[in-house]
């Protein structure tokens, strides 16, 4: 049980972290206009000169090597909408990180998600 | 604000290769780490043990090459589209991942599960309709 809340901390946090960490430096690298397979390699090489890549990478990490653990304790139809509760605060992140115009539309919208997630909680058997 | 056509459909489509890949590399991961024994402690070499199981699966792997697909693939989008739109909208994939449980892993899933997948889908359809960059933008 506690093992499994750990891993579950860990999905939840550094993982979202790290994703915030990587839309920064996407935001950094700037918008992808030409998708050919040769300029999206040139764009991944751009992204891991941008210090903000490897933060996240290595929270990232943390988050999915838990994630390889909590699937050894639980059902995957369990373990991966409980872990979208990392999206009501990876919303609260991206508000407060990357300065984005989070509207209470959107926020109702997250909020539906996190009672979903509440009751696919509430639902594991 | 109203989003521009161009952009809506280049973030739905990056959107709808995520949401398509994920739960698969999702499912593959899933039934990888079943056949492995959990692990026992946190004791260095039974940490080691469980990692060296996991990274010896052909299955495992499967799922990590699914999942480094959805990684670029998020990584496209988020160039462009807020984190705060990105990350709620691919959450459809709660969906997917509830209807391959059920009938590829034969997982039993309550009613009461499934409700929480649908107000998930409902959340995500909500944001959805929120324009997808809030933010100023440069290209590359």
């Amino acid at each position: 049980m506690l093992t499994g809340f750990i891993f579950y901390f860990l999905i939840v946090v550094p993982g979202t972290g790290g994703e915030i960490c990587m839309s920064r430096t996407m935001k950094t690298v700037g918008e992808v206009t030409d998708f050919r397979p040769g300029a999206i390699a040139r764009v991944l090489g751009r992204a891991m000169r941008v210090p903000w890549f490897w933060i996240g990478i290595t929270m990232m990490a943390a988050g999915f090597f838990s994630l390889l653990g909590l699937l050894s304790l639980a059902n995957v139809s369990f373990v991966f909408p409980a872990a979208s509760l990392s999206y009501a605060v990876g919303t609260l992140g991206g508000k407060l990180f990357l300065g984005e115009r989070v509207t209470p539309q959107r926020w109702f919208g997250v909020l539906l998600v996190c009672v979903g997630v509440t009751l696919v909680f509430l639902g594991k058997k | 604000m109203t989003a521009p056509q161009g952009l809506l459909l280049k973030t739905f489509t990056l959107i709808v290769i995520m949401v398509s890949v994920a739960p698969l590399g999702d499912m593959f991961l899933g039934k990888g780490m079943k056949r492995i024994p959990p692990m026992a402690s946190w004791a260095p070499a039974d940490v080691f043990r469980f990692f060296f199981s996991a990274f010896t699966s052909g299955t495992i792997w499967l799922g990590i090459g699914l999942l480094l697909t959805f990684f670029v693939a998020y990584l496209l989008v988020l160039s462009w589209a807020d984190y705060s739109y990105v990350l709620p909208a691919s959450s459809i994939s709660s969906l997917i991942i509830a209807l391959l449980a059920r009938f590829v892993l034969h997982e039993a899933i309550t009613p009461i599960r499934w409700t929480g997948v649908a107000l998930i889908c409902l959340g995500v359809f909500i944001v959805g309709r929120t324009p997808p960059r809030t933010t100023e933008q440069r290209s590359c």
